[in-house]
């Protein structure tokens, strides 16, 4: 599903980072681990085509998005990929139930509110649907983050340190839902993270340094 | 899905968007009120000036003569003498004089003392009855028809002056023999009749006493010198109609007066003003000057209204760039979720273009609101209303004012559209 071949990305005034390639299947999870500063979220960034490679491919669903101009690589981000972001950011003018739909508004399809809502009960915020995000506390608004990330069914999910904010037993709730809604969605996921509580729940490791 | 994002967001900061809606509204409120109202009044001093070259009446303000001889809201400025007024206008030059003797009012509606030639002049037609043919017989405005009830046969006293409650004439009726179709002219709030209607009310015993006098003067002429011109100035008293016929004291209010050649309107003013204990004043220029003195008034509330139409839009600009720093995230956000840089710049727009058109509409209502407001304070005093109808220019007001809050949007819309969603995402 995701398939990752000599990928390197070079900040303006910066070195050149290569990356190792990945490969990551339907239904598959892989966890990404590094300390900080080694270009983690940069890696995220650049599958989910937030940042252009300096070089390599980087194929999803057959696609090489690399080579897709920005307002297709729009589109194709819209429709393809869900991201969970470290820091959880919502519209915070409307409600959560809103923000999720907003998911299956960008991806242009049609909006399902049963199955968000059955999503949003899998992950136990079915009462918060129709509270303002700022009224959430920290691991409900990262539920409501993985509700969004997998509301318009991506073949990808992408996870930015999402367990980082939260207290040792959230960390493991919130990982091993993120994992087994992106398995029962048949999205692939891809998580990034220096947070070692991690290693024990995800089977896919890779290092990177 | 997009104007839920817009009209929440707006909501989501309501004083932000009051503050920016508020300066928007009245800033287009006070423009269109300018516009509406500036436009009627042109259009009904227009309107009522029709074809008058000149109104004569007595000494006084040129001002007031015009606007009481002509618009009927102020008062004369005192009588003139007819058969003077005949003997000048007895002139090539001049094409039609209408005679106006007025004094005298019917619960507020002007009785206007002159010939039908007058009713034609403002294009007046008969919506029933007939003209008026004898003296004490009026034809009743439009206005004043549906204001007092009066109709056809209907007998009134009228009341001395203009106020409402004047003391009433109660000697004399007048009769309705005809009521006018509304013209959109003065002559909807006028009550018509002959010159000698008015005349008769202030002067019933004018013919007596002025025998009296003219016999008195005979007298002292005859105890001096002439005998043989008593037995004339006894005739003549003795015959009443004579004497008013011949009565030299036969006064008029004012007189319009339209002229053949434009040369009438050149000579004349200059020759009764000079030669003549009468004024002439030409309406023309004193609407002008009136319209002059109006429009520093006007334009200073122009430049007010446009002063603050400025400022609504320098608060739309800062409400919407103050909120960018903590919104970029939800931009970024939205990129992320596959909306494109247009999207985002296009929602800012909207926001802006949102806001003052709901300034607009809040701006259009408040106007109405004023003009029903003015009107009732118009209809007392100047017996006017103004028409709340939709003028051309308002258009161009919608054009401008949603101009304003594209351009105060397009600043932070562009900065939007500009973000880095890489950078934005890892810095949160």
């Amino acid at each position: 599903m995701v398939e990752t071949k000599a990928i390197s990305y070079k900040y303006p005034g910066g070195r050149l980072i290569p990356y190792p390639d990945l490969s990551v299947q339907t239904g598959e999870a892989l966890l990404i681990i590094g300390q900080s500063g080694c270009g983690k979220t940069t890696l995220l960034h650049l599958l989910g085509g937030l940042l252009v490679p300096t070089g390599g491919q980087i194929a999803i669903k057959g696609q090489d998005i690399t080579r897709l101009g920005a307002k297709e690589l729009d589109k194709f981000r819209g429709k393809h990929i869900g991201f969970i972001f470290q820091r959880s950011h919502f519209v915070q003018s409307l409600t959560v139930l809103e923000n999720i739909e907003l998911a299956a508004y960008f991806a242009g399809i049609p909006q399902n509110t049963n199955r968000l809502k059955s999503i949003a009960g899998e992950l136990g915020i079915s009462g918060l649907l129709h509270k303002r995000p700022a009224q959430l506390s920290q691991g409900e608004q990262q539920r409501a983050s993985i509700a969004r990330a997998i509301a318009h069914q991506p073949q990808v999910v992408l996870a930015d340190e999402p367990t980082s904010s939260l207290d040792d037993s959230r960390a493991s709730t919130v990982a091993t839902l993120l994992q087994q809604l992106c398995a029962q969605h048949g999205a692939a996921l891809i998580t990034v993270t220096h947070d070692a509580r991690l290693k024990a729940l995800f089977k896919n490791q890779v290092l990177l340094s | 899905m997009i104007l839920k994002i817009i009209y929440r967001n707006l909501l989501y900061k309501p004083l932000n968007a009051l503050l920016s809606l508020l300066l928007l509204a009245l800033s287009v409120a006070i423009i269109s009120l300018l516009l509406v109202t500036g436009r009627q009044i042109n259009q009904k001093l227009d309107n009522d000036l029709k074809d008058i070259d000149l109104v004569v009446g007595a000494k006084g303000s040129p001002l007031q003569l015009v606007l009481s001889a002509v618009y009927h809201v102020d008062a004369p400025t005192g009588n003139i003498n007819e058969q003077k007024l005949l003997e000048l206008t007895d002139n090539p030059m001049v094409e039609k004089v209408y005679p106006l003797s007025y004094g005298d009012s019917y619960r507020g509606y002007r009785i206007l003392g002159t010939d039908t030639s007058y009713i034609s002049l403002y294009g007046g037609t008969l919506a029933s009855g007939r003209l008026f043919a004898a003296d004490m017989e009026v034809v009743v405005g439009a206005t004043v028809a549906a204001r007092t009830g009066l109709k056809t046969g209907s007998v009134f006293h009228g009341t001395h002056g203009e106020a409402e409650a004047g003391e009433a004439h109660e000697h004399a009726d007048y009769k309705v023999c005809g009521v006018l179709l509304p013209t959109g002219t003065v002559l909807d709030n006028l009550i018509l009749s002959t010159t000698n209607s008015v005349w008769l009310i202030h002067h019933p015993a004018h013919h007596d006493e002025g025998n009296e006098k003219e016999a008195e003067a005979g007298h002292d002429h005859e105890t001096a010198h002439d005998h043989e011109n008593e037995a004339k100035h006894n005739t003549t008293g003795n015959r009443p109609e004579n004497a008013a016929e011949a009565a030299p004291e036969k006064e008029i209010t004012a007189a319009l007066i339209k002229f053949r050649s434009p040369l009438g309107i050149m000579t004349m003013p200059r020759m009764i003003n000079a030669q003549t204990n009468m004024q002439a004043a030409v309406p023309a220029l004193e609407i002008n000057r009136l319209l002059n003195l109006m429009g520093v008034g006007i334009a200073a509330l122009q430049g007010i209204a446009a002063a603050i139409m400025l400022i609504a839009g320098l608060s739309v600009f800062v409400s919407l760039y103050n909120r960018l720093k903590e919104r970029r995230y939800e931009h970024a956000l939205m990129r992320s979720m596959g909306s494109s840089r247009g999207f985002i710049f296009n929602l800012l727009v909207a926001e802006g273009i949102l806001l003052s058109a709901f300034g607009f509409l809040f701006g259009m209502a408040l106007s109405r609101l004023g003009i029903s407001l003015l009107n009732q304070v118009a209809k007392k005093d100047f017996r006017f209303t103004f028409a709340s109808g939709f003028v051309q220019q308002e258009v161009w007001l919608l054009g401008i004012t949603l101009l304003i809050g594209i351009i105060a949007a397009a600043i932070p819309a562009a900065k939007a559209y500009k973000l880095n969603i890489a950078k934005t995402l890892s810095d949160g």
